[in-house]
């Protein structure tokens, strides 16, 4: 590995509104390098790729390629600059071919007149080659979630990047084909490629990174020769304390009493056979790999969307709904894994978010609104969850992620449910609203109402719940409690068959 | 500057000033870029002062206030209407058909405001059920209308000479000195103006148009929201076209020709949002009144009727631009 540096950031920094991201931020990146990037959500991590990638500009700070001072002022020029971005969240055109999607960046950045459609199908499967069997022709969108992945990746690829920067590119993927990933990426860091990748998983940071380097709060903490230190050395520098005090309390004693009764609960194509209780008190967790059927099973059992049979018990009493107003009526409701796409009204007053869930609670009995009552009501449970605004009348594009979040979770518990289901409850939170947030849970479910938690993120699953179910391909493939809730337990329950599978 | 108040310590009160609120909404520049050109039409026409020209010019808006309170809803739900000057036109021809045909008019415009109802849950059933969108189904409708008026009337205007005066008077008629016209006009106004800001059943189109997906999280039948919308819009329609016709004495098959673009204009100019979640009654009228106020203040100066499209045109865009960068710098 040699030693020159081809990226250097100096005193970077990146402020929304009030919200410092990134402070004073020193980062180096040497050639041929992999250079892992490890922090809890929140902690600047992907402020600072979008920064590097020209997404997004920095307030002050220098940023120097190859010893020349650049600004990088959008993803056009990154890509001219050599610097390839693969975002955790995919972005193809699902309605055309591999290679077009392909091509679509190559044709964004090539400076002739005439397309060469020879030279850049040769490119294609040049890059397959060494990526999978993906057949070029196919439409994106017949491809699996861990197949698109690799077009993505193929994408930057083509473009003759020398810094490749992944985004966890993993969190889709199964065991073999994220070994198959590791395997292309140490052999791009030896042609010289220097990859920065993205990922909280500290068993691949440690097997197949060079160096670590941790964010928190927006800071740079450590980087390290990942030789020289330990994992629980990264975790600690991620979190800031000691692990333990991260997490509440866990349920004293189970309880017999069952909260929810799920059995055999189908539906057409997404999930089959789901069977599984929740116990008074007890904190679910839900894990699986992103399309095995986590979220889409929570949503079937609130009748949100899904085509649904079998049957569902809550507090003894069997449910019979035929849409998701029933489920409400009966105190059953969904947080959105997606808070800006379906969770909260961004450009309306957080009052009115807050009551979206039951209208009739702050109006009168002919339907007016009441705007005192509204209010009231948005402050009360803004105050119990610590929710940090300027007026209740400001719009909820004006929070923070976390404090967004929060107004989603004043929306549930607005209704005085009964049992809350919540997908990626912490997503894109920073660290301090997330452990209220699982200090909120907690509470909640001490006070008898029902918790199950969905999450990519399993050191939060094994921190906040009593018990995790594990989901693979639309059926539980297990469950874990006590001393077995250990990441790798779980991982291999989610993935077990691919790995099968592949030894057959 | 960490201007985050934490509610532990804060009530819920606002802390805005009222004065400062009040500067802030766009309802208040409305009244003043038109409080200015009245000033100014005032000192530039000696006629534009006069109680007949304030009386025409109110009836102008007045009916196409309607319009505006239909489409402003649409807008903040999501959606969108190309039909209502077409639609418009084919309630007053239809109640005018049929009233040639010997049937009692206030019978022939329920009938007819009946039929704009239904036109209105036909575009809502494709768009909903179907999956289609708004813009083109009212577009389709727009043009199947319009040609049914000219199938009903032979391209010709129906004189309606032998309408009764009770009838017209919804139209011509006054109530001391203010037109018939302008107290449903007002009432309107108010009545929806209202619902809007105080019911939960208008709540929830606010929260459709704002995102329909967490709308649909919330419980809420978004595709109910949307029927009812399109519904609303169009009967709104069937009213004003009754009302168009009790002031003309005649059904016009050839009314209300791009009618729609200065009605959507007049909405978005009071703040509605084509990505819907936004709008108001209020400022939408002002819009409407503003369009109005602008095309007479024209007509009065002598503008040629060439340049009077050109004008209102930019005058749009200004106005939209103008927020666009307001809207921009509050954000």
């Amino acid at each position: 590995m040699q030693d020159d540096v081809i990226l250097r950031i100096s005193n970077l920094s990146r402020s929304f509104g009030p919200v410092k991201a990134l402070r004073g931020i020193d980062f180096e990146l040497r050639k041929g390098e992999i250079h892992a990037i490890a922090g809890e959500n929140g902690a600047g991590k992907s402020t600072l790729m979008n920064v590097i990638d020209g997404i997004l500009q920095p307030d002050s700070g220098e940023i120097v390629l190859d010893g020349k001072p650049v600004k990088i002022s959008s993803p056009t020029m990154a890509q001219k600059l050599g610097i390839g971005f693969v975002h955790q969240e995919i972005a193809l055109c699902p309605d055309v071919s591999v290679a077009e999607n392909i091509f679509m960046a190559k044709t964004n950045v090539s400076r002739s007149w005439l397309m060469d459609y020879k030279k850049l199908e040769r490119e294609a499967v040049d890059v397959f080659r060494q990526l999978s069997d993906i057949d070029p022709s196919v439409l994106v969108k017949n491809l699996s979630i861990s197949n698109q992945q690799l077009v993505e990746i193929a994408k930057a690829l083509t473009l003759d990047c020398r810094i490749l920067i992944l985004d966890e590119p993993t969190a889709a993927l199964t065991e073999t084909e994220a070994q198959t990933l590791f395997g292309i990426m140490r052999k791009l860091a030896d042609q010289g490629i220097s990859i920065i990748y993205i990922s909280h998983r500290m068993v691949e940071i440690f097997d197949n990174c060079d160096r670590v380097s941790v964010f928190r709060d927006g800071q740079h903490i450590v980087t390290n020769n990942v030789a020289d230190i330990l994992p629980s050395d990264v975790v600690n520098a991620m979190v800031g304390r000691v692990i333990d005090n991260l997490y509440p309390e866990k349920q004293e004693a189970p309880s017999d009493e069952v909260t929810l009764d799920v059995r055999n609960l189908t539906e057409a194509t997404r999930f089959r056979d789901v069977n599984f209780t929740l116990k008074k008190g007890e904190i679910l967790g839900i894990a699986g790999l992103i399309g095995a059927g986590r979220s889409e099973i929570v949503k079937g059992i609130c009748q949100l969307e899904g085509d649904v049979t079998g049957q569902v018990w809550l507090n003894g009493e069997e449910l019979k709904l035929r849409n998701y107003q029933d489920s409400i009526a009966k105190g059953m409701v969904y947080l959105s894994e997606d808070r800006k796409g379906d969770g909260v009204f961004l450009d309306l007053p957080i009052a009115a978010n807050v009551s979206a869930l039951k209208l009739e609670q702050v109006a009168n009995g002919i339907g007016l609104i009441q705007s005192g009552t509204e209010e009231a009501q948005a402050e009360a449970l803004g105050r119990k969850l610590n929710l940090k605004c300027g007026s209740l009348n400001d719009p909820v594009s004006s929070l923070s992620g976390g404090n967004q979040q929060k107004v989603a979770l004043a929306k549930m518990l607005s209704v005085n449910p009964r049992l809350i289901f919540l997908d990626e409850p912490t997503r894109g939170v920073d660290v301090g609203a997330k452990s209220e947030i699982h200090r909120i849970l907690r509470e909640l479910a001490n006070d008898g109402v029902g918790i199950v938690v969905i999450s990519s993120e399993l050191p939060e699953l094994i921190g906040v719940c009593d018990r995790v179910l594990v989901v693979r391909e639309g059926r539980i493939s297990g469950q874990v409690t006590g001393d077995e809730m250990t990441e790798e337990n779980i991982m291999h329950l989610a993935s077990v068959m691919d790995a099968q599978a592949s030894v057959a | 500057m960490d201007n985050t108040v934490n509610l532990a310590h804060a009530g819920a009160t606002d802390g805005t000033p009222f004065l400062k609120r009040l500067l802030r909404m766009r309802e208040t520049g409305l009244i003043v870029i038109i409080l200015m050109l009245f000033l100014i039409m005032s000192l530039a026409s000696p006629y534009f002062l006069t109680w007949a020209n304030m009386r025409a010019m109110s009836m102008a808006f007045a009916v196409d206030g309607l319009l505006v309170i239909g489409m402003t809803i649409l807008l903040i739900s999501g959606g969108i209407d190309l039909s209502v000057g077409s639609v418009t036109a084919l309630a007053m021809v239809i109640a005018g058909w049929l009233f040639l045909s010997g049937i009692d008019p206030w019978v022939a415009s329920a009938m007819a405001i009946a039929l704009c109802t239904g036109i209105g849950a036909f575009m809502g059933f494709f768009v909903t059920k179907v999956g289609l969108h708004h813009f083109i189904v009212s577009l389709a409708i727009m043009v199947i209308a319009r040609g049914a008026c000219l199938l009903f009337t032979g391209g010709r205007p129906l004189g309606l000479y032998t309408l009764p005066p009770e009838f017209k008077f919804i139209g011509q008629g006054t109530i001391g000195p203010i037109p018939i016209v302008i107290v449903i006009f007002v009432v309107f106004v108010i009545a929806f103006d209202f619902m809007l800001r105080r019911t939960t059943m208008f709540r929830k189109v606010f929260y459709t148009g704002s995102n329909e997906k967490a709308a649909a999280y919330s419980g809420i039948r978004t595709k109910k929201v949307f029927f009812l919308t399109t519904t609303l819009c169009s009967t709104l329609c069937g009213i004003a076209g009754i009302i168009y016709m009790a002031r003309f004495g005649s059904a016009q098959p050839t009314f209300g020709l791009g009618l729609e673009l200065t009605i959507i204009a007049a909405a978005v100019i009071g703040g509605a949002s084509l990505n819907g979640g936004s709008g108001s009654i209020l400022g939408a009228i002002l819009g409407v009144i503003l369009l109005s106020l602008v095309s007479s203040s024209l007509a009065l100066l002598d503008v040629s009727v060439y340049w009077q499209d050109i004008i209102r045109g930019s005058i749009l865009l200004a106005a939209v631009t103008i927020d666009h960068y307001l809207n921009k710098r509050r954000g």
